[in-house]
C-alpha cells in the first residue's frame, strides 16, 4: 500500500472529522509538523481535542488553530507563550487539561504500546492527582495515569523513506516518536523523503509500521522562539 | 550584604559533584552552569531530550532543531546524546538524575514546593517541574527570600497549589542557605552581613539554626 502523498492536504484527506482528537509533535516550536498543522487549519475541522506539549505561539504552530477557534480542548504541560490561548481560556471558550510533561510523554508512549494505565510518583499530593486511583508500592504512594491515543497523530521527522521509517534530528525529536505510535492514523512530514534502502536500518528511530501516510515538507519556517547567542570568545 | 542572583548561582554550584547528571530549571538556575568548579565534570540534562548541553551558540551555530527546555538555542558537545521526551522523563522519574536546581514561588518547612500556578491568574502549566521533583535524587531551590511585596516565601505551609510534597532538600536564597530533612528545616549558612535575626524576621517557616551561626 502506498504511504506517500503529494502534499499535506492530500495526506489528511478522509481522516479528519469534527470532534476528533489529534496529537501534534514538537516542543515549543521545535519539531512541529508545520505543513500538516496548516492543512488541518485549512480543512476547517472543528471541536478538536489537541494533545501537544505546548500550544504554539499566537501566529504559529497550534496557535493558528486557536486563532480560527478550531480547538475545543488542549491537553498540554505548558502553554505560557500564547496570548490568544490565555484570552480564550480565561473567557472559558477553551478547555484545558494540564499534564506534567513526563506524565504526558508516558501516557502517549503507553497508549501507543497498548498499556491502558500505569502508576507514577509524579504529582502525588497535588491537584493533578485529585480523584485518581492511588496505590502503594514498596512503601511509596503512586497515582494511576491512563494511556492516550489519538484519531490522527501529526508528526515531524527529519528523514523518512517510502515505508515510513523515520529518523529525527537533535531536540526536534521530543514527543514525535511516541505520538507516531499512538495515532490510529499517523501522518508524517519529513524534510527529506528518500527511497527504500537509503536509510541505515540500524539508525531508524521510528519503524514504518507506525506510519500510515508520509509527505515531503515544503517551505518550512522552523521558527526560533528564544534566539540566544554568546559573543565570540565568551 | 545579601546575595545577588549570581552569588546564589555560585553557591548552588557548590552542590555539584564530579560525575553528576544535573537538570537546571529556567531562570536563575540556568546561571549555575557558569559557575561549575574547576575539576568537576557534570553533564547537563535538558528535559526536551538532550544530555550533554553545551553553551549558547554563536550566530553561525544557531540551529532551530537544537534548543533547551527554556526554548533557547543551544549547542551540543562531543559527548551529547539526544532522545525522546519519554526517554528523557524515564531518566528523571527513574532516579538517574542526581540533582535538580529549580526556582520557587513558595516552599514549606517540610519541603513542600509550589512553583507552577497562581489560581485566578493565568496558569502557564507545570512543564516538567512535577516530574523533576518527584524523580530527581536531590532538589535544590534558588529563590528570592521574599516576594516583591515583601511577604515571606518560606512558609509553615504553602498556600499555592503544590508541585510536590516534601520534595525540597535545600533552599538557597539571597539571605542564606537552608537544608530540609525529616527533622525539619535548618539554616546552615548566612549571606555576608545578614543576621539570624533578620532571616527570622523575613521568614514564616520554623527552622533551626546550625551551631556556630550567629
Amino acid at each position: 500500500m502506498k504511504k506517500t502523498y503529494p502534499d499535506a492536504a492530500a495526506a489528511l484527506e478522509g481522516v479528519l472529522f469534527d470532534g476528533m482528537t489529534i496529537m501534534a509533535g514538537g516542543f515549543g516550536l521545535c519539531g512541529i509538523p508545520e505543513n500538516l498543522i496548516g492543512a488541518l487549519r485549512d480543512s476547517g475541522t472543528k471541536d478538536i481535542t489537541a494533545i501537544s506539549n505546548n500550544a504554539g505561539v499566537d501566529d504559529f504552530g497550534l496557535g493558528l488553530l486557536l486563532q480560527t477557534r478550531q480547538i475545543k480542548k488542549m491537553v498540554s504541560s505548558y502553554v505560557g507563550e500564547n496570548k490568544e490561548f490565555e484570552r480564550q481560556y480565561l473567557a472559558e471558550e477553551l478547555e484545558l487539561e494540564f499534564n506534567p510533561q513526563g506524565t504526558l510523554a508516558e501516557r502517549i508512549r503507553a497508549g501507543g504500546a497498548g498499556i491502558p494505565g500505569f502508576y507514577t510518583k509524579t504529582g502525588v499530593g497535588t491537584l493533578i492527582a485529585e480523584g485518581k486511583e492511588h496505590k502503594d508500592f514498596n512503601g511509596e504512594t503512586y497515582v494511576m495515569e491512563t494511556g492516550l491515543v489519538a484519531d490522527v497523530s501529526l508528526v515531524k521527522a527529519w528523514k523518512g523513506d517510502r515505508e515510513g521509517n523515520l529518523i529525527f534530528r537533535k531536540t526536534a525529536r521530543n514527543f514525535n516518536p511516541m505520538m507516531a505510535t499512538a495515532g490510529k492514523v499517523t501522518v508524517v512530514e519529513v524534510e527529506e523523503l528518500v527511497d527504500i534502502g537509503e536509510l541505515d536500518p540500524d539508525q531508524i528511530h521510528t519503524p514504518g509500521i507506525f506510519v500510515q501516510r508520509i509527505i515531503q515538507s515544503k517551505d518550512l519556517e522552523k521558527r526560533i522562539e528564544q534566539r540566544t547567542i554568546r559573543t565570540e570568545g565568551e | 550584604m545579601a546575595w545577588t542572583r549570581q552569588d546564589m548561582a555560585r553557591r548552588a554550584a557548590q552542590e555539584l559533584q564530579d560525575g553528576f547528571y544535573v537538570n537546571l530549571g529556567i531562570g536563575i538556575p540556568t546561571l549555575v552552569a557558569n559557575f561549575i568548579p574547576d575539576g568537576i565534570n557534570v553533564t547537563l540534562q535538558s528535559e526536551n531530550g538532550m544530555l550533554g548541553m553545551g553553551p549558547f551558540p554563536t550566530e553561525d551555530e544557531i540551529d532551530p532543531d537544537l534548543i533547551n527546555a527554556g526554548k533557547q538555542t543551544i549547542t551540543e558537545l562531543d559527548s551529547t546524546s539526544y532522545f525522546s521526551s519519554a526517554d528523557s522523563f524515564g531518566m528523571i522519574r527513574g532516579g538517574h538524575i542526581a540533582l535538580s536546581i529549580l526556582g520557587a514561588m513558595q516552599v514549606a518547612q517540610n519541603g513542600d514546593l509550589a512553583n507552577w500556578m497562581i489560581p485566578g491568574k493565568m496558569v502557564k502549566g507545570m512543564g516538567g517541574a512535577m516530574d523533576l521533583v518527584a524523580g530527581v535524587k536531590k532538589v535544590v531551590i534558588i529563590m528570592d527570600h521574599n516576594a516583591r511585596d515583601g511577604s515571606a516565601k518560606f512558609l509553615h505551609e504553602c498556600t499555592l497549589p503544590l508541585t510536590g510534597v516534601g520534595v525540597v532538600d535545600m533552599i538557597i536564597s539571597d539571605v542564606g542557605v537552608f537544608t530540609i530533612d525529616e527533622g525539619g528545616a535548618t539554616l546552615i549558612e548566612l549571606a555576608p552581613d545578614v543576621t539570624v535575626e533578620e532571616v527570622q524576621n523575613r521568614t514564616e517557616a520554623s527552622f533551626k539554626v546550625a551551631e556556630g551561626l550567629s
